[in-house]
């Protein structure tokens, strides 16, 4: 398994993983962490939306929907 | 005073169907001071006593960025006008626990007397834990409910009325902060106003909500010790981790993640894998537009007939008993037909909120969202606002109020101000007309008929300028500040029909009362400017408002009326006017009934009618009023009107603001009249310029 880190966005479909840190602006961070994307949490990407974005997550038993972009903040190792 | 109680939570809990079976069918929907976040409060009836309940608008926190998510910390806490609620009725969803805990966390940390419904426990898995273990770990009140049957209510009422008796709890945080960030925590618990509760709680909801570019309204002392103790984002991210980390660190540690996917989440995943399809998912997507469309269109037309019909039977009574007068014509066209020209909009009202009730209620408007986000964030949209957009299509006010499906105000006002470009269905009469009267039916250019071609091309026309106008709009007027999409997926749940006609009646109850009443003062304007002043020996003959408010009195031939209509306060201003219209090939006349089309669109035509002397009754077929147009001539003998200046005008009803309505429904739901007079000055300024660009362009190109 590689246990690099890694950004959410990168992460093949279906690929299990758990979140390292988030970045990415202070308010935007702030709703992704309180969401329950703390440091520790299992999260997994598990359907994009057939136009490409945005992505859709499952993280603590409900599904969440962002953007790469906003994927790209997450860091994540598998 | 009855004490009040507020219900809050997380969005997708259940809440609304609680707060329905808690309270009957007698909510008030008034407004949180200064945002356009609606307030619903309504009466409850205990054993012993009666309660007010406030329905907090949901959210998955308490931290707040603007003055509208400002609203729940205030309702719950009574800062500002607010009064203080007594007991709090914390909605759980008892699938969701972890994330729906961290906002009972925040809740005791401010010291909130907290009873907590503990929702969906009919879905939840067989490992969650039950009300008794969770109220043992959560130190207070749990009732497990099911909001759709009405399961477990009347404990909540009883449990509820128990709490109200109890002492208030103390403050608890479930984490020790650092001693750096107890330091700041002190301070800015010293900046507090007087009448602020001074717990860690409301300090922490402070430092973790405000920096940056806030816009959150908060007491000078405390903004100045947070910019002193939160110097910069780096400090800001620090507490946020802190704060956050270590509220999920003791619900991680007490909460065990549920080791079976429930069932309501396996059903979900099944029919997500054909609703979010990339070929079925649009084609879905699509049908459900249209039959949506549909209904607005077609299914409303009959029942709408049936109101005008009513008005102006209604108008023809009155007529009949208090006879010929002022004072009759007042009543029968000013006020019945003002009256009339409100209602006719509610089966499109009452349609529209069907479906969107329907949508939100089962989860799919998440979907639309997911599915559109891509295309309508490159306009700088929310994906939730296809649905107003494609809605604007068959008329504006509805679609403006349906805005309120989605949550912020940037978003909302967006749509709003692009929602009134799009070609309604009161603007197509004006369209047949001018195209009847100016294009022949044979002609044809490239190969297409003419006027067929005309039509769609205006269709297309105000597709392209509302989704230009929504881009430039969001990059100066309405810039985004946070530009993320953070979007629930919730499980899908039947509907409760229940709730949607709720809600309906709910926008019904506020588009009568609140915009119903401007649209009715501005048609009395109206409908006086265009009859006054009167010379006392004239005949009673007069212009209805109304296009289909027909008076049996007004003989297709019969001059007066619009001998009274050229010589009214309206026709003054279509004179006045006129060297401001002329530089876009319309003169007085046209003037007048753009005037007269303020009212509603298609007054235009029956305004013209009366121009004309073809009657009132003229409608956008009427041969009369088609030839009548077609041989106006200027005083040096030239057609007054050609193809040019027909098309000229046909771009100015396209992108012109010339609707009473649609004003009044955005004075609404803005509440105050900014938002509402920069729609009418852009979209008018716009039409000018378009028209001034078709007419002087079309004659540079040597058309006449």
């Amino acid at each position: 398994m590689d246990s690099a880190p890694r950004r959410l966005a990168q992460l093949p479909l279906r690929t299990p993983c758990s979140v390292l840190a988030v970045h990415g602006s202070r308010p935007v961070r702030r709703r992704l962490l309180e969401l329950g994307l703390v440091p520790g949490t299992r999260v997994e990407v598990i359907g994009v939306s057939p136009l490409g974005d945005p992505l859709e997550l499952e993280v603590r038993g409900s599904r969440l929907s962002i953007r790469k972009k906003e994927a790209l903040t997450i860091e994540v190792k598998t | 005073m009855n004490a009040r109680i507020a219900l809050a939570g997380n969005p997708n809990t259940g809440k609304t169907t609680l707060f329905n079976r808690l309270t009957g069918s007698q909510a008030r929907v008034g407004n949180y001071p200064g945002v356009t976040v609606e307030l619903a409060t309504a009466e409850l009836a205990l054993a012993q006593r009666r309660v007010t309940v406030v329905d907090v608008p949901g959210s998955y926190s308490l931290a707040a960025r603007s003055q509208e998510e400002q609203v729940a910390i205030d309702a719950l806490l009574g800062l500002g006008d607010a009064p203080r609620p007594e007991l709090v009725v914390c909605c759980v969803d008892a699938t969701n626990l972890s994330r729906n805990l961290y906002f009972v966390l925040q809740a005791q940390e401010l010291g909130l007397k907290l009873v907590i419904a503990l929702t969906m426990i009919d879905e939840a898995a067989a490992d969650t834990p039950n009300a008794e273990q969770l109220s043992a770990l959560l130190g207070c009140a749990v009732v497990g409910v099911i909001a759709r049957t009405g399961q477990g209510v009347d404990e909540l009422k009883k449990v509820v009325e128990r709490e109200l008796a109890a002492e208030m709890p103390r403050p608890a945080l479930r984490f020790e902060p650092t001693p750096a960030l107890r330091t700041r925590i002190e301070a800015i618990k010293a900046s507090f106003p007087q009448d602020w509760p001074a717990s860690d709680g409301l300090a922490l909801w402070a430092i973790t909500s405000a920096g940056g570019d806030d816009e959150l309204v908060l007491p000078e002392s405390l903004r100045a010790a947070l910019t002193r103790e939160i110097p910069n984002d780096e400090a800001g991210c620090e507490v946020d981790d802190e704060t956050v980390l270590g509220r999920y660190r003791w619900i991680d540690a007490n909460i065990k993640p549920p080791t079976k996917s429930t069932k309501a989440r396996e059903l979900t995943e099944r029919v997500d894998k054909v609703l979010i399809h990339p070929v079925f998912g649009f084609a879905i997507f699509l049908a459900v537009q249209l039959l949506l469309f549909k209904a607005l269109f077609t299914w409303a037309e009959p029942l709408m007939d049936v109101i005008e019909g009513a008005f102006s039977a209604l108008g023809e009574q009155v007529q009949a008993l208090l006879g010929e007068g002022i004072v009759t014509e007042l009543i029968v066209e000013g006020v019945i037909g003002g009256a009339g020209s409100v209602v006719v909009f509610l089966p499109q009202i009452l349609f529209l909120f069907f479906f969107v009730g329907m949508m939100e209620d089962s989860g799919y408007m998440a979907r639309v969202a997911y599915l559109m986000d891509r295309i309508m964030k490159s306009m700088g949209l929310h994906g939730r606002a296809f649905v107003p957009m494609l809605s604007g299509f068959a008329c504006a006010v509805p679609a403006i109020m349906a805005t309120r499906t989605m949550e912020r105000q940037r978003d909302r006002l967006l749509t709003m101000m692009v929602v009134p470009l799009m070609t309604c269905s009161a603007r197509l009469p004006v369209y047949t007309l001018v195209i009847g009267a100016f294009f022949s039916p044979t002609a044809k250019a490239l190969g297409i008929p003419v006027q067929g071609g005309l039509m769609v091309a205006l269709y297309l026309f105000s597709v392209v300028i509302a989704l230009l106008a929504a881009f430039v709009l969001s990059k100066t007027m309405l810039p985004t500040t946070s530009s993320a999409l953070i979007l629930e997926l919730p499980p899908y749940r039947l509907p409760r029909l229940g709730d949607v006609a709720r809600m309906m009646w709910q926008r019904a109850k506020a588009f009568l009362q609140e915009a119903g009443t401007v649209i009715l003062a501005a048609s009395i304007v109206l409908w006086a400017l265009l009859n006054f002043p009167r010379q006392h020996d004239q005949p009673t003959g007069h212009v209805a408002i109304h296009a289909q408010s027909a008076s049996a009195q007004v003989a297709a031939e019969e001059l007066p009326a619009s001998d009274l209509l050229n010589h009214s306060y309206g026709a003054r201003l279509g004179h006045a006017i006129e060297p401001v219209i002329a530089p876009l090939g319309f003169d007085w006349k046209i003037g007048v009934g753009i005037i007269g089309a303020f009212a509603a669109r298609e007054v235009f035509v029956a305004t013209m009618g009366v121009v004309y002397s073809v009657g009132e009754d003229a409608d956008e077929e009427s041969e009369g009023l088609r030839d009548k147009l077609r041989n106006e001539a200027k005083p040096n003998g030239q057609p007054a009107y050609t193809p040019l200046v027909g098309l000229s005008l046909m771009v100015f009803f396209a992108l012109a603001c010339q609707c009473v309505s649609t004003l009044a429904v955005v004075k609404r739901e803005t509440r105050g009249w900014k938002w509402p007079i920069f729609l009418f000055t852009y979209m008018t300024g716009l039409a000018w310029v378009c028209s001034f660009l078709v007419y002087q362009g079309g004659k540079l190109l040597g058309f006449s």
